[in-house]
């Protein structure tokens, strides 16, 4: 029983909330606000495996966010809406549900893919080079995109809002809601499934000593490799799901502003910990909004509280700990690997 | 010790957390409530404080005599302002935020494109009413019948640029410059193009080059722009590059005269650009020096309050929500239901055909884009943008 205390919470949770959107009891606000939190936590937390678990400084997030999002979007709206490209959807509206999914998939794939920018050159470099080719890497993206015309170039790409409706029209669910936090729980899911392995020991181990790693037998490239790829592909499902929720994308908004916004999170929630990343993934998503009355003040006022986190706890909300390592008396009621 | 403060913390943000689901709001019968979607920080504040600023004085006006008078009885007016950060999931948000949450009756706003179109789409599945007063690209109000917009289009200011260089410049060729990464400086500089080739007859546009947004040196473009010798040159851009790039061009030798679009008209570019500019030509929504009758009087109020000459995005402002508040007036009554009420401003909205801004004349034709003239205003010695032609679409 312990063994499945902690998945049965979890996805009641998912299902209450579900229900509450559907009831309207969360309007429309709430669950918007709900499902950019999901997207948040899993940027902060895949990028939580470069920049916490693998020590490397990555500041180029915001780019395969951007390939996740425009390759899942390309997707989508060829098969789900009337476009410019093939004129009428491809299928119908039923077989949204299985296409959606995949359409992710591939997103997250191509991001993956790009993520080889960045993998490859860190056999090599590391630290600031390091962070300076991510950043490169951020601009290539952006502006590859801005010179495309197919999707709009600095226009923005929209229409991707139909798969939604062709999901709904089906069966009335709050979809884009269901997709985003079985996204964020996949996503957390996989990294820890990833770090606590024995194959996933390498990327601490590479963030403690690189070369005792590699005398160790750690394959530190391939270890580099699947971080990278891993990180940056989850960030490309994380843009997929963004997409999708705005029904508009424009490659400004994933420029450096935004790799800046994740790296925040991180290193508010601390580097190493998964449940920080969410935590601080959540926390910032919400004190953007609650503290939307000050006005133009609340960009006085988070940027202060952050400078206090810092000053008083440096380690970030969570250091490196785990909320089960808070909260050992809990670990009773469940267990989970 | 670290325990506590771990705790604390906990504490802190989940405190946080009920403040933010609590933060419901009490309903008052006797006010309207209209919400602004404006950029207040992020990278252009001061088109979100110009609206802001328009939008105040209007409310003052309207309240110091009582309220707005719907069917016989004056309800008081409430403006919320949402800041959007420039950022497009923040006007989401905040669109969201202003019709579920503070149960608006309509929302003027947001400015750029990058915002109006998400946002635009968010309010026409919430079946509320959106004007936006700047939004210039075709895309926001397409589809969308629960959204208007108070400025004319990209495609109708590219032709104005063209028979107005045409006619005042006795030019034959022309050459272009514009920002890659910038949607409405490419779209404006492809449509240019297009109707100059048309008009002249193909090749004509003797330079078509781009930069990008954060440039700050266009010498290898406006070398080659330069050497092709056209007889003028285009820049849709934004004021702080046309200051740069005037300045640049005139470094290089050019000696001819520029034209530009809407994006010049901020009361910024003559402390960035100086004398390069002047004598300069651009087209824009409304010409402050010069004005007449109502716009004047929006000008020099403006002026008194907040001691600058309001641009473009503060008249358009006003204009929108004068829009705005002339349907809720004509629906005639305040319906309970804030849905219905809703219904019943689109439709008087969408019923205005005619509408007298300080912007000028707008005409609706079924459509949330108003057919209005153009103006081409020319830099005077002093500074100020005065006004050299009106263009109207046939």
């Amino acid at each position: 029983m312990q063994k499945h205390t902690f998945t049965i919470g979890l996805f009641a949770l998912i299902a209450l909330i579900v229900a509450l959107s559907q009831l309207n009891i969360l309007d429309q606000y709430y669950t918007s606000v709900i499902m950019f939190m999901g997207v948040n936590v899993m940027l902060a937390s895949s990028l939580n495996l470069v920049n916490g678990y693998m020590g490397e400084f990555s500041c180029g997030h915001g780019g395969f966010m951007c390939v996740g999002a425009y390759v899942s979007s390309l997707c989508t709206v060829l098969m789900f809406s009337k476009n410019q490209i093939l004129g009428a959807p491809l299928l119908p509206p039923q077989l949204a549900f299985i296409g959606f999914p995949i359409a992710l998939m591939v997103g997250a794939g191509a991001a993956a893919v790009a993520g080889l920018v960045v993998a490859i050159p860190s056999f090599k470099t590391r630290g600031d080079y390091l962070a300076i080719i991510t950043l490169a890497a951020n601009y290539i993206i952006i502006s590859a995109i801005n010179n495309m015309e197919i999707v709009g170039g600095p226009r923005g790409f929209m229409g991707m809002s139909a798969t939604d409706r062709a999901m709904s029209g089906v069966i009335d669910l709050p979809w884009m809601l269901i997709f985003v936090l079985l996204g964020s729980v996949f996503t957390v899911w996989l990294l820890r499934r990833f770090v606590t392995s024995t194959l996933g020991k390498g990327v601490p181990a590479i963030c403690q000593d690189e070369i005792a790693a590699e005398i160790m037998s750690v394959d530190t490239n391939r270890m580099k490799l699947i971080a990278f790829m891993l990180s940056s592909g989850l960030a490309g499902l994380a843009g997929g799901l963004y997409a999708h929720v705005l029904g508009y994308v424009n490659p400004q908004s994933f420029d450096i502003m935004r790799s800046t916004e994740v790296m925040v999170m991180v290193y508010l929630g601390g580097m190493g910990s998964l449940s920080g990343a969410a935590i601080a993934a959540v926390s910032y998503t919400v004190l953007m909004e609650a503290l939307r009355f000050l006005d133009v003040w609340k960009w006085v006022v988070i940027p202060l509280l952050l400078i206090l986190l810092m000053q008083f706890r440096p380690e970030g909300i969570m250091g490196n700990k785990e909320l089960s390592d808070l909260f050992p008396k809990l670990r009773k009621y469940y267990s989970f690997k | 010790m670290k325990r506590i403060t771990v705790k604390i913390l906990f504490a802190v943000l989940a405190l946080g957390l009920g403040v933010f689901a609590l933060a419901a709001c009490g309903k008052d019968s006797n006010t309207i409530k209209v919400g602004f979607n404006i950029p207040l920080t992020g990278d252009i504040p001061k088109v979100g404080e110009a609206s802001k600023f328009a939008a105040e004085m209007l409310k003052e006006d309207i309240n110091s005599k009582g309220g707005l008078e719907v069917g016989g009885k004056k309800y008081k007016l409430e403006f919320i302002y949402q800041d959007n950060e420039s950022k497009a999931e923040s006007a989401v948000n905040a669109a969201l935020k202003l019709i579920n949450q503070d149960n608006v009756l309509a929302i003027v706003g947001p400015n750029s494109s990058k915002q109006a179109i998400p946002a635009g789409a968010t309010c026409n599945d919430a079946q509320t009413v959106m004007v936006t007063p700047w939004s210039t690209n075709p895309d926001t109000t397409k589809d969308r019948p629960w959204v208007f917009r108070a400025c004319f289009l990209d495609p109708f200011q590219g032709p104005v640029a063209v028979n107005f260089a045409a006619k005042q410049f006795g030019a034959k060729t022309a050459a272009v410059l514009f920002d890659i990464a910038n949607d409405y400086s490419k779209g404006l500089a492809e449509i240019f193009k297009a109707e100059w080739e048309k008009k002249m007859g193909p090749g004509t546009v003797v330079g078509f080059e781009s930069h990008g947004t954060k440039d700050q040196d266009f010498s290898a473009q406006l070398t080659k722009i330069v050497g092709a010798k056209p007889d003028f040159i285009f820049v849709p851009d934004n004021y702080n590059q046309v200051a740069l790039i005037v300045k640049q061009a005139h470094d290089l030798g050019y000696k001819g005269p520029f034209m530009g679009s809407d994006a010049w008209g901020s009361a910024e570019l003559m402390t960035l650009c100086g004398k390069d500019c002047i004598g300069q030509f651009f087209s824009t929504h409304y010409a402050a020096a010069g004005a007449q009758g109502a716009t004047k009087e929006f000008i020099d109020r403006f002026n008194a309050k907040y001691k600058y000459v309001p641009d473009d995005v503060a008249a358009l402002t006003w204009d929108a929500t004068r829009l705005v508040l002339q349907a809720i007036q004509s629906v005639g009554k305040i319906d309970k239901d804030v849905k219905v009420e809703r219904k019943a401003v689109r439709d008087a909205l969408a019923n205005i055909k005619e509408f007298d801004g300080i912007t000028g004349k707008m005409k609706f034709a079924g459509t949330g884009d108003p057919n209005k003239c153009a103006v081409v205003v020319q830099i005077s010695p002093e500074g100020k943008f005065e006004f050299k032609e009106s263009v109207c679409p046939e």
